[in-house]
């Protein structure tokens, strides 16, 4: 079934965000570099403890704080609560706003700078969840940019801060720093060598957390994984930034060096398998999401190794995002259910390929 | 209660808190020396994140009846339980760290292996607004306090609760609205 859909939201499907852009350091491993900090009023419950005024309430102050707060950059205030749902799931697809806050009750926003670099989101689980993100290895100027925007909003709003326990969250995982500190990784090789699992169990060992492309319960599609701090008390934010950015070489140098043994051992083998990918990405006449990314991700891979000419990086990793559910829908105008939605995506990526 | 592993009388009753998730244990004695030895030992399986503390219990070796009377413990301000705290694996308000202070330090403490904010603090910049924000939280109190009046039909205490709360916003924000 289709039908029209309104067109509020069609300059998202023209452009991709700034951490998409595969411009960073690093970025042939490293996708992209993301610091949030979790932020509350002193003077409103927690969401999960907030009424219905209450929401409206923290939400209409924050709106109204942020806008006067000498940002340096324009922000752009999308009230999410109003959001058709196919709008609400366009913007998790881009990561400016978690799952949990398209699908939450209530009065709720996100405010978005142009490179869709900083995203602001009002009544998530905290009041307030500040968010930079930014392409290939780049914590530090995440973190920097981040640091100046919670300074900027913290001198007009009142954070709820205690002297011993420091910013205070709805949840105490969160509490002290209130900062999560990840990074995007693209591990095919280690994937492919069946490595994978001994890195991340040696991660958990120290207290960093894997998780999928979306964030916290999703699971890791087309080999991407993020890598994040679980501790945020009794630390400095300085010290966590560093705590995840001093792990990344070792992950990147073991990926390369898997990358290259696969090139040196499996010359063929990989070879082949990155040209079924592209093969399938060029002419399938049906295709789901996460095979899409499956095989972006090989052939992702293949023109990192040299395997494959003529493609551009940049616009694979935009592909990652616009061949989702809800950018597809969005592009070609019209609602579409899973069958008619495997069927175009295939369209699109033959129009791509071709 | 049965313990959740054989036939004995569930004593120890465990709070687990894994990134946001929330799970409770009820064990015998036998039972939780044998879960705690092994989630304290780091000698666990391989399969089991031994970092960060993020498996450890929440709070150990509390009786039924001590943890009957903590679960009962409200907060002052938003009127959250220990109990429902405990349920949902989310606060109610900013002074919950306060209210439920001793309560939550072993649990912050296993989290996070640490129970002191050591981080950046907010600048308050030019606008007056106090580092420590108890003055600003009590509103969340007075609020309510304000509506159970409005309840009661005592209106007279409920106008002198709203000039208060007038008051407080107009001191530290600036406004007679939140």
């Amino acid at each position: 079934m289709t039908h029209e859909l309104p067109m509020e939201f069609d300059a998202f499907t023209k452009s991709t965000g700034e951490w998409l852009k595969g411009t960073g350091p690093e970025s042939d491993i490293v996708m992209s570099s993301r610091v949030r900090l979790a932020r509350n009023l002193a003077h409103f419950p927690f969401i999960s403890r907030a009424s219905e005024q209450d929401r409206t309430d923290i939400e209409r102050f924050l709106r109204e704080r942020i806008a006067t707060a000498p940002l340096g950059k324009e922000l752009e205030y999308i009230d999410v609560g109003h959001l058709e749902s196919l709008d609400r799931q366009l913007l998790v697809e881009r990561q400016l706003i978690s799952r949990e806050h398209a699908e939450a009750q209530g009065a709720r926003g996100v405010a978005i700078d142009k490179l869709e670099q900083v995203s602001l989101m009002v009544n998530e689980e905290d009041h307030l969840r500040i968010q930079c993100m930014h392409s290939g290895l780049d914590l530090h100027g995440a973190w920097e940019q981040i640091r100046v925007v919670d300074e900027q909003i913290g001198k007009v709003v009142p954070y709820a801060f205690h002297e011993r326990w420091g910013y205070l969250t709805a949840c105490p995982t969160n509490v002290g720093t209130g900062i999560r500190v990840s990074v995007m990784l693209h591990l095919p090789a280690l994937v492919i060598t069946r490595q994978i699992d001994k890195v991340f169990r040696s991660l958990q060992k120290i207290s960093l957390a894997v998780r999928g492309l979306y964030g916290e319960g999703s699971q890791a599609m087309g080999d991407f994984y993020q890598i994040s701090n679980q501790t945020t008390l009794g630390r400095t934010e300085e010290e966590l930034v560093e705590q995840v950015g001093d792990v990344v070489p070792v992950l990147i140098d073991y990926e390369r060096r898997a990358r290259e043994f696969l090139v040196r051992e499996t010359s063929q083998n990989v070879h082949d398998q990155v040209s079924r990918a592209y093969g399938i990405l060029r002419t399938a006449q049906t295709i789901t999401a996460e095979e899409t990314m499956q095989l972006l991700s090989r052939v992702r891979m293949g023109v990192l190794l040299g395997l494959l000419g003529n493609v551009d990086i940049a616009q694979l990793n935009s592909l990652l995002v616009r061949t989702q559910p809800a950018h597809l829908q969005k592009i070609r105008g019209i609602e579409l259910d899973t069958k008619d939605r495997n069927i175009e995506r295939a369209r699109y990526l033959r129009q791509h390929f071709g | 209660m049965k313990c959740q592993q054989c036939d004995k009388q569930a004593v120890f009753h465990i709070t687990e808190l894994e990134t946001g998730e929330v799970r409770e244990l009820h064990l015998c004695e036998d039972h939780a020396r044998a879960y705690l030895n092994q989630s304290e030992g780091g000698g666990g399986s391989e399969n089991e994140p031994s970092g960060g503390g993020l498996t450890g219990p929440l709070t150990v070796g509390q009786t039924a009846d001590e943890l009957a009377v903590l679960d009962k413990k409200a907060c002052d301000m938003c009127g959250i339980t220990f109990f429902e705290f405990r349920n949902l694996g989310r606060l109610g308000c900013p002074h919950d760290y306060s209210q439920f202070e001793k309560e939550l330090e072993p649990l912050i403490a296993n989290v996070h292996g640490a129970t002191t904010h050591t981080g950046r603090r907010p600048d308050r910049g030019s606008t007056g607004l106090p580092e420590s924000t108890a003055e600003l939280t009590s509103l969340i109190g007075l609020r309510r306090s304000m509506q159970e009046a409005i309840a009661c039909e005592d209106y007279e205490v409920a106008k002198q609760i709203r000039d208060t709360i007038r008051g407080i916003e107009e001191r530290w924000l600036g406004t007679g609205r939140p």
